[in-house]
């Protein structure tokens, strides 16, 4: 009986009906008028940014401060851009990004699908080692890690900021690997056990073509880290022409400390392609962050 | 004859699910004990030696311990530190919390919401930064316009030893939407009936709240707690680059100082020293706080 009256809607007097419309449209206005200041208080900087990048030389140290500039100087994103060879910056962060996102996607939902459906000795084991690494500070690994490059070779290269991420990427996209596999029906691999298809095939065209949400989900997460990573290219790349985006703006910064109209005009070089490639996915990642659900199990 | 052919093939079956189930974790494995098991113990030894990297490396017996014990400033960054992280982390999580719960009603436009009050967080921390200490600026900055439009003084934020740590507390603050999404995920992840449920039983929306909402979530604030106060006690870039540790190494932070240490002065040993009196200080705390979760933290399923 509970079931179908929450089922079908409650045939409501008319002058209830009133009632709760306008109950429900207060509770939208109150929500409203939550959401939206703290919404445009989070993006008051955003537009301090862009605003201070499109003032004449001078005229940002003008007091009260002017919002809108004037004149409009677009000339300092070229004058900003040529400062600092930035388009190798975006060059490098590209390459660093990419093929670092690409290890990690492939090697977290390889052993993702193996948390989640191959059964094998000490499997519950490892899983927790895995998720205990996940509260692993980084401090206590940095500094061997270092040598170990340092002795390799590999300083000033880009490798010690790929390298590792092909193994396994991060214990917390595996983990969310494996939490949306498990919400994939069983039926489906059964059929392909039974048509004698390989573990490997299994992962590769019936979980990977099932999984877009996840797999969107650690795109952006592991592109936005690497984008944005300072620590791991602050000390490993020293040369000019190695530098990535983030470790150029903080040469930038060094060199012109208190021209704050080009110090925004490349931050907000810096800062765009990251936030076109979040609307354009952003969808997709809310979607991912969802239905994977940590909440649960 | 034909049960003795179906054990073959079954036991041939299993061994196969074993290999795979190996191979597959098998880059993750190594990646364990490449860059994290292999380098924890690494980093233990390194602690009795001193090394600059360039030469080979010295035992030095204690001399790192000892060198610790008597260094002023292991004690000033330590005390940032646990300023930096029980302050800010738990607004932190307070913030996200909130901001979750409003980005989960069921209003038009809730996408623009979400994306929009994501976006800070998706900011290269270093531009971010940059943009903070340019909205901080004593003189010219975007914070004391506004404060001195409420008719509040102006500080000198970054450049004061007293407003610098709570400067860059509200700076981090900008960007709580990692917690938020995490905590968003488990508000979608609470089954409706149980509201349902509760709403026959005749709970109000308070009631809801206090005995759906909140017991259903605190894993997952259990899990932002945790994760959120290890990022906190490890803060780095924001202060290496706003303040360098300034004014007066008010700002110099734990984990500022040991980069110092290694990277600048090139003290390897006397580095890991330090890692690991904060590693061990995060596992202490991060333990304390698995001791007291049986306490608050519910899981669906759990018999108590």
């Amino acid at each position: 009986m509970t079931q179908s009256r929450l089922l079908s809607p409650v045939v409501l007097p008319r002058s209830q009906r009133l009632v709760r419309t306008i109950r429900r449209s207060m509770g939208a206005f109150i929500a409203h008028a939550f959401l939206l200041p703290i919404g445009v208080f989070l993006l008051i900087p955003f537009a301090w940014m862009v605003s201070t990048s499109l003032k004449e030389k001078g005229r940002e140290f003008v007091w009260p401060p002017q919002f809108i500039p004037d004149p409009i100087v677009w000339a300092n994103y070229p004058s900003a851009l040529t400062y600092m060879p930035f388009h190798l910056f975006f060059r490098n962060t590209l390459i660093i990004t990419v093929l670092a996102t690409i290890g990690t996607l492939l090697t977290a939902s390889l052993a993702g699908y193996s948390f989640a459906r191959l059964r094998f000795p000490l499997r519950d084991f490892w899983f927790m080692v895995l998720l205990s690494t996940l509260m692993l500070p980084y401090i206590v690994t940095l500094i061997p890690t270092f040598i170990l490059f340092t002795a390799l070779g590999w300083v000033d290269t880009f490798l010690p900021l790929i390298v590792p991420y092909w193994f396994g990427g991060s214990p917390f996209y595996v983990f969310l690997f494996r939490q949306f596999f498990l919400t994939i029906p069983y039926e489906l691999e059964e059929a392909a056990r039974v048509d004698g298809a390989s573990y490997l095939r299994i992962w590769w065209q019936i979980m990977l073509p099932l999984s877009g949400p996840v797999i969107a989900t650690v795109t952006i997460f592991s592109f936005i880290h690497h984008w944005n990573d300072f620590f791991g290219p602050l000390i490993y790349l020293n040369s000019l022409e190695n530098r990535t985006l983030s470790i150029g703006l903080r040469g930038f910064q060094s060199l012109y400390q208190s021209e704050w109209n080009l110090l925004m005009a490349a931050s907000t070089v810096v800062i765009a392609p990251v936030i076109v490639l979040f609307f354009a996915a952003q969808r997709y990642f809310m979607r991912g962050i969802v239905t994977t659900g940590f909440g649960g199990r | 004859m034909g049960w003795h052919l179906r054990v073959g093939r079954r036991r041939r079956l299993l061994w196969q699910e074993y290999l795979f189930g190996y191979l597959f974790i098998l880059p993750w494995l190594a990646g364990f004990f490449l860059w994290t098991l292999g380098p924890m113990l690494a980093s233990f030894v390194l602690t009795f030696t001193q090394w600059d990297v360039l030469t080979s490396p010295q035992w030095a017996g204690l001399e790192n311990w000892r060198r610790l014990v008597q260094d002023p400033l292991v004690g000033v960054s330590l005390l940032n530190t646990a300023y930096y992280t029980f302050i800010g982390g738990p607004l932190h999580l307070l913030v996200a919390l909130s901001a979750a719960l409003a980005l989960n009603l069921p209003v038009r436009g809730i996408r623009v919401y979400r994306t929009v009050y994501y976006l800070p967080t998706i900011t290269p921390v270093v531009a971010s930064t940059l943009l903070w200490m340019w909205i901080f600026n004593p003189d010219f900055g975007l914070l004391n316009y506004f404060l001195n439009l409420l008719g509040l003084p102006g500080r000198r934020w970054l450049f004061d030893p007293v407003w610098a740590k709570p400067a860059l507390i509200i700076m981090s603050l900008w960007g709580f939407g990692n917690q938020m999404v995490i905590f968003l995920a488990g508000l979608q992840g609470i089954p409706a009936e149980l509201y349902e449920a509760a709403a026959i039983d005749g709970a109000g929306r308070w009631q809801r709240f206090w005995h759906v909402t909140v017991p259903m979530l605190t894993p997952v604030i259990f899990f932002n707690l945790i994760v959120g106060f290890i990022a906190s006690f490890q803060v780095f870039t924001i202060a290496f680059i706003a303040t360098g540790g300034g004014p007066q190494n008010s700002t110099l932070f734990a984990m500022l100082y040991l980069y110092r240490n290694a990277f600048e002065y090139f003290r390897m040993g006397y580095g890991a020293t330090l890692a690991w009196v904060l590693f061990a200080i995060i596992l202490l705390f991060t333990l304390l706080q698995f001791r007291t979760a049986g306490r608050w933290v519910y899981y669906e399923g759990q018999i108590k």
